[in-house]
């Protein structure tokens, strides 16, 4: 970066090019041009910032004024009033919700001021299809420190820096390695599992594609550890840009002789291969994950053996996921000490979420591990959305569960997150809010289990669906009590009897739900009524006589002719006929339809 | 060896190191209930996916529960296999397993014998808490096995039959979740597909979503036809299987009692497959001493090893997967097909009738036996050689129909002429048995020397590949054998790659021969009941006065009265076939 | 199964691709990949010469294509319309959406319209969570979609 004298840095994730990143790149370069600053200043197209929420984000070195919310117009007032004459864009700044004074440092802002960015040190920060920036700032460093090092003691760095799966299991990721290192074969794997499906969380995509290399390095020192020499990326189709990304960045690490034969003269070897996922969620799962590299349906098998001693063609494997690659140069270049005064005392180190749903400031965080849920969902995510009031958060996606008030200020971490009856995961979290109903979120996890259900073992293949149709049958009010003891029976014979991580954990959503929301679960039984008002068939469209004033409005666009009445005169809604479509209250200008 | 020592079920039990809690626990009488789990001894039959969870124990310290099949014991282990949690887990798989399958035992093909019906029983099921969804597929009727989807609980048994023992390769899992069930390509009909419809995935299927198609009705029906004149044969291994259907120990013969059932059902004559087996000696025996002397001659053309080609299966295996060596197995016809020929030409000759009115039923332990009859080449202007062929059930379904009383009828002899056999056409019925009777023949034949023993026992076993070589008098003569068709299959390859230095080699789809047929009554696992079937065929041989296929009189009278001599111009015109290239027939 | 015929030029592509892995089986899911990109989906026709190129049965090709939601055997419309069902979407009214051009269009999610023009999906989490609800088309990416934007997008089309 060194010959410019300015840089603009443009987040290039997913979301941000989805709102016109690209062209706000176009312009900026445009206006540089125009204004004959090409030589003095350099755009960068970088990784995801994480404040999905104020995307696209724009932010310019050295000063490290942070612009949010950027539209293509834009660019020329951003070229000509802060590159050219010095001055910040008001306009463009962050607002501070709470003292609504603009601010420029992102240091400063709430979404910001709690984090600590170990595995996403890089994202936003250099332009990750470029493999310089990615060595100015120590990358490949950890490498080569690792060759002056024996596998031993590299492995037993990671063991003493506590870091433990980011991928959903928390498995010590040093004693994987170990494993693997210690069982003899003529043909040992590196896999780097980046089949992130679960719905809501996007951490592995952000770091391949706003920095591709530290995944590279990483599985590069834990082929040195392990004795492998072939590495493969098993990472979803979907995600065409990731792909590219690490396309370019394997091709640069050949050619600087990062990957391939006799890395940095160390007489080493490692290449790396990519494989591509087609839209199985069970193929997170490493044994499954093994099988379909392998040419195979996505099906689990049980472990023992695990994979570590028998796996990709059965041969020892070593699995981990994108994020915790991500953090070993960090460990390794830092020290263990470092990684391990971070954190709880069994949880070492940050993670990453994905803050996504009703909360104001949705986008990718690295926090220390214990935190609380509170400092996560108010400090950093903004509070909820639109004033309503905190329900649920769910954690760890379709394997966790759904937490609630009292589960706020406990620390996050592997274990708390599991007593409480959800778990880490991957890293999904979403927040929910008073109009969520907690019975319909136990029916869209289980929805998303039933359609991704492998469908090799019993429990999980017929179970969950069952499950799903027992959900449904409460959220039509067809339920009885009794129904819930038999819910709540087939739940934990599911978790105890399934074959693998999917299964096991697939009941959480609903046993999390019934555990903290049983009056609203007994609501839905007992009186048939759905408080949140979101099962449509607990639900009663009703005409207020007052305001109506027989517009017909209602009449013309309910598409089963519920709705009848005369001509100015307040119209009723025939509940046996009405399909709860809900045309008819948006339809309505005098506000006289409502829900019961 | 290394041991572990655990405890199950508060006993103590101490096994080898590998030893899963299922094996481990049946040492100490504890039969784990198990649904998916089928592993067929000294086959390389082992379907174990871990996949129904019927078998789930409890193993102190672990979170879950353990499936016994698929986990190893481990150093002081404790497993309960009958706590509360364990048996109410149980109770609960199997309440969804039933939950997506059809009630209508009392009139499925499987009832009495199908494993499902067993579990639900053993777990005391007495209703099906959960209400839901069923899946639905259409039915399957090929000329040999109907699938009838709906009844698939997916142990996957049929999956490892037809890939990993057969490598026939028809079926898969398809779908996923829910939805997944296990069908040919494209679900196509397994007619379109390569099925070579040997039967070991209706074998081993659990319930009765595979079964034999049904032509008992037929058969019931041209007996009652007074313009019909109805002949039915039984292939050797049925005698030796017959009479588990009636309760009998495995491995009991029953040829008389057989014979007798089919004259009380109305079968005008009762004859028997074994005859036109000696036949299929004659003509094969010749044929293979026709190419060896060509080859002692010097020919560089002739095809050696012959293979034998009596085993329908298997015909159809090579003619899909093998079609550039159709000129290497034997042109002889099956037994079945030259029964069908003898009787509807010299028998019906005899008779002074029309072969259109004669019916000639073959009970068989096959299922592609089936599938045989309808092939076009076995047909005389459109009429079949043999019009209908029964399985073993169907047999013994019959019987139960008629009201016999099976194991208290009084033993009767076959009619003739076709009723008379060797024992040497009795061994047909299991693997090796084919190529020993030839051998017998071949031997005398041409070493113009009697055998110096009519037992050749180096041919006899369960293992899946057998070679032997047989001494001629000075020449030796190499032969393999192979069941099972994956076993087949790298004997084949050998052949194809020009590695191969045998002689000769049988062939039989079905491990352990025809006694393990996919028309024979169910083994459930059990091996022990296949070699007691083999047990049973060989005292049947050594039961027999005449043991060698060239000594049965009928036989030689056949010859000289109709044929001439074997390999001749008419034999080859009864008693001969030819193999087709199905490698590029449409497959969708 | 209706019968087609498939373009000579392409197929002649894939077998290449089937040369490429070397004919191995293990290589399935790369070459169904390839194979999807070439002829847009993957007809039975397309997997019978799968098949063949990496020596594996038909079955076996046709249980792997069944199993990932990717591979598709029904041809996508001209413009594909996915519409996210990640958590974050779905919470905020993604469902909503989906039923809009469900309605508009005449389809069930997985059916593509008679003429061809579209087709609608949902998907897992494109990771554009911020921008929830989220709805592609093609590779057009439209954020924060309400049910009443959904006659608008389609109109971009030609619907």
């Amino acid at each position: 970066m060194a010959n410019y004298k300015n840089h603009v840095l443009v987040c290039s994730g997913t979301g941000c090019r989805a709102s016109q990143g690209e062209e706000i790149v176009l312009n900026l370069e445009a206006e540089i041009e125009k204004n004959g600053l090409g030589e003095e200043v350099q755009v960068v197209r970088t990784g995801c910032f994480g404040f999905c929420e104020k995307g696209p984000v724009v932010k310019m070195i050295p000063d490290n004024t942070f612009y949010v919310q950027v539209t293509p117009e834009d660019a020329s007032d951003l070229v000509s009033e802060h590159l050219v004459k010095g001055r910040q864009v008001e306009r463009l700044l962050f607002t501070d919700p709470e003292t609504k004074e603009k601010v420029a440092d992102s240091k400063k802002m709430g979404f910001y001021k709690k984090q600590i960015r170990l595995a996403l040190r890089n994202c936003g920060f250099i332009n990750p299809e470029n493999i310089h920036e990615y060595i100015a700032r120590d990358g490949y460093a950890a490498l080569g420190k690792a060759f002056t090092m024996k596998p031993e003691e590299v492995i037993q760095e990671i063991i003493d820096s506590g870091l433990r799966g980011r991928g959903g299991g928390g498995f010590p990721t040093g004693l994987k390695w170990d494993i693997t290192r210690k069982v003899q074969a003529e043909q040992k794997y590196v896999v780097c599992n980046a089949d992130e499906g679960d719905p809501g969380a996007f951490m592995d995509r952000s770091i391949l594609e706003g920095d591709p290399h530290s995944v590279l390095e990483s599985m590069a020192i834990n082929g040195y550890c392990t004795g492998a020499t072939k590495g493969l990326i098993y990472i979803r189709a979907e995600y065409p840009l990731a792909i590219n990304r690490l396309k370019i960045a394997i091709e640069q690490a050949r050619e600087l002789g990062l990957l391939g034969t006799d890395i940095l003269g160390s007489g080493f070897d490692f290449d790396v291969e990519i494989r591509y996922g087609a839209g199985a969620f069970v193929c997170g799962e490493e044994t499954s994950l093994i099988h379909s590299m392998e040419g195979h349906r996505g099906e689990p098998t049980v472990k023992p053996p695990f994979p570590s001693e028998s796996g990709y063609k059965g041969m020892p494997t070593n699995v981990n996921n994108v994020e915790t690659y991500a953090n070993i140069p960090v460990i390794l270049l830092e020290g263990a000490k470092y990684f391990a005064s971070i954190g709880t005392e069994k949880s070492k180190g940050t993670k990453v979420f994905a803050l996504a749903g009703k909360v104001n400031n949705v986008g990718l965080i690295e926090v220390p591990m214990g935190i609380t849920l509170r400092e996560v969902i108010f400090d950093i995510g903004g509070g909820i959305k639109d004033g309503k009031k905190f329900k649920s958060v769910q954690t760890g996606g379709p394997s966790g569960g759904c937490l609630t008030e009292k589960h706020l200020d406990i620390p996050i971490d592997y274990d708390n997150l599991l007593a409480s009856g959800s778990m880490m995961g991957s890293g999904g979290m979403i927040v929910m809010d008073e109009d969520d109903c907690m019975v319909s979120v136990a029916k869209f996890y289980l929805d998303f289990t039933v359609e991704e259900s492998c469908g090799k073992c019993a429990p999980c293949r017929i179970g969950n669906k069952r499950l799903y149709e027992m959900l449904d049958k409460i959220s039509e009010g067809k339920a009885t009590e009794a129904d819930l003891g038999r819910l709540r029976n087939l739940a934990n014979v599911i978790k105890d009897t399934s074959l693998c991580g999917l299964g096991q954990t697939s009941p959480n959503p609903v046993l999390s739900t019934m555990d903290n929301f049983r009056d609203e679960y007994l609501a839905h039984v007992k009186d048939k009524k759905c408080p949140a008002g979101q099962c449509k068939s607990l639900l009663q469209y009703v005409i207020d006589a007052e305001p109506c004033i027989g517009c017909t409005a209602c009449v013309r666009v309910c598409p089963v002719d519920a709705i009848s009445g005369e001509k100015k005169q307040p119209h009723t809604i025939n509940q046996e006929t009405c399909i709860k479509c809900g045309a008819c209250m948006d339809k309505c200008k005098f506000k006289a339809i409502s829900i019961q | 060896m290394e041991t572990v020592q655990l405890t199950i079920d508060n006993k103590k039990v101490e096994v080898a190191k590998g030893t899963t809690i299922l094996e481990a626990a049946k040492t100490i009488g504890v039969d784990i209930p198990t649904l998916c789990h089928m592993k067929l001894e000294d086959t390389n039959f082992e379907n174990n996916p871990g996949g129904c969870r019927v078998c789930v124990v409890e193993v102190a310290g672990r979170r879950n529960l353990a499936p016994a099949c698929k986990s190893e014991c481990t150093p002081n282990m404790e497993v309960n296999t009958h706590s509360v949690r364990v048996v109410n887990a149980r109770r609960t798989v199997m309440e969804l397993i039933l939950s997506d399958h059809p009630s209508d035992c009392l009139v499925c093909a499987k009832a009495g014998n199908c494993d499902l019906q067993d579990m639900a029983q053993t777990l005391g099921i007495r209703q099906i808490p959960f209400q839901g969804e069923k899946n639905e597929y259409k039915s399957d009727e090929s000329p040999a096995i109907i699938r009838e989807m709906e009844k698939c609980i997916m142990c996957r048994r049929c999956e490892t039959a037809c890939n990993k023992v057969q490598t026939v390769g028809v079926l898969s899992a398809i779908n996923r979740g829910f939805e997944s069930v296990v069908a040919p390509a494209f679900e196509m009909d397994l007619d379109h597909s390569n099925c070579t419809f040997c039967g070991q995935c209706v074998a081993v299927c659990p319930t009765g979503a595979l079964t034999e198609r049904d032509h008992s009705r037929e058969v019931l029906d041209a007996i009652v036809d007074p313009t019909k004149t109805v002949i039915v044969n039984t292939a050797p291994a049925v005698r030796a299987a017959l009479g588990e259907e009636f309760g009998m120990e495995a491995g009991t013969r029953v040829t008389g009692k057989m014979v007798s059932a089919l004259r009380k059902i109305g079968f005008d004559y009762v004859f028997d497959t074994d005859f036109a087996a000696d036949l299929t000696i004659m003509e094969e025996g010749t044929e293979l001493l026709g190419r060896l002397s060509k080859h002692l001659a010097g020919d560089k053309d002739v095809k050696l090893p012959i293979l034998t080609s009596c085993c329908p299966g298997w015909v159809n295996f090579f003619e899909y997967n093998f079609p550039d060596m159709l000129d290497v197995p034997s042109t002889a016809k099956s037994p079945q097909q030259m029964f069908g020929a003898i009787a509807k030409s010299y028998f019906a000759e005899k008779l002074g009738k029309k072969r259109e009115d004669l019916v000639v039923v073959s009970v068989m332990p096959c299922l592609a036996k089936k599938y045989e009859c309808s092939r076009d080449e076995f047909k005389t202007d459109g009429n079949p050689e043999v019009d209908l062929s029964i399985s073993t059930r169907e047999l013994a379904q019959m019987i139960k129909n008629y009201n016999i009383n099976f194991n208290q009828l009084e033993d009767e002899d076959f009619d003739q002429p076709l009723g008379e056999s060797t024992g040497a056409s009795v061994i047909f019925g299991t693997t090796g048995g084919v190529i020993e009777a030839a051998v017998r023949t071949a031997y005398e034949v041409h070493t113009k020397k009697e055998c110096p023993s009519v037992d050749f026992k180096e041919l006899r076993g369960m293992e899946g590949i057998r070679s032997a070589t047989i001494d001629f008098d000075g020449l030796p003569i190499n032969i393999g054998i192979a069941h099972g068709l994956g076993n087949a299959r790298k004997l084949l390859e050998d052949v194809r790659a020009g590695k191969s230095n045998f002689h000769a080699i049988e062939i039989m789809a079905c491990p352990g021969g025809c006694i393990g047929g996919g028309g024979q009554p169910y083994h459930h696992g059990k091996v022990e009941t296949l070699k007691a079937r083999q047990k049973a065929i060989y005292s049947e041989d050594e039961s027999k006065t005449l043991r060698k296929s060239h000594e049965n009189p009928f036989v030689q009278k056949l010859y000289e009265e109709f044929l001439g001599e074997p390999c001749g111009h008419k034999s080859h015109e009864l008693l001969h076939t030819h193999y087709y290239d199905k490698k590029n027939v449409d497959k969708k | 199964m209706a019968d087609i015929t498939l373009d000579a030029d392409k197929v002649e592509e894939l077998k290449a691709v089937c040369v490429k892995f070397n004919h191995d089986g293990g290589e399935l899911i790369n070459v169904l990949h390839a194979a999807q990109i070439i002829f847009g989906y993957l007809p039975a026709e397309v997997q019978v010469i799968v098949a063949e190129g990496l020596n594996v049965s038909i079955a076996h090709v046709y249980g792997v294509v069944t199993f990932y939601s990717f591979f598709t055997m029904t041809p996508k419309g001209e413009h594909p319309i996915s519409i996210c069902m990640g958590t974050a979407c779905y919470v905020r009214g993604a469902e909503k959406v989906l039923d809009e051009f469900n309605k508009l269009l005449g389809t069930k999610t997985g059916e593509t319209t008679p003429d061809g023009k579209f087709s609608v999906s949902s998907l897992r989490c494109v990771g554009a969570c911020g921008l929830a609800p989220v709805v592609t088309v093609g590779e057009k990416v439209y954020g924060r979609v309400a049910a009443a934007d959904v006659k608008g997008i389609l109109a971009e089309y030609g619907a």
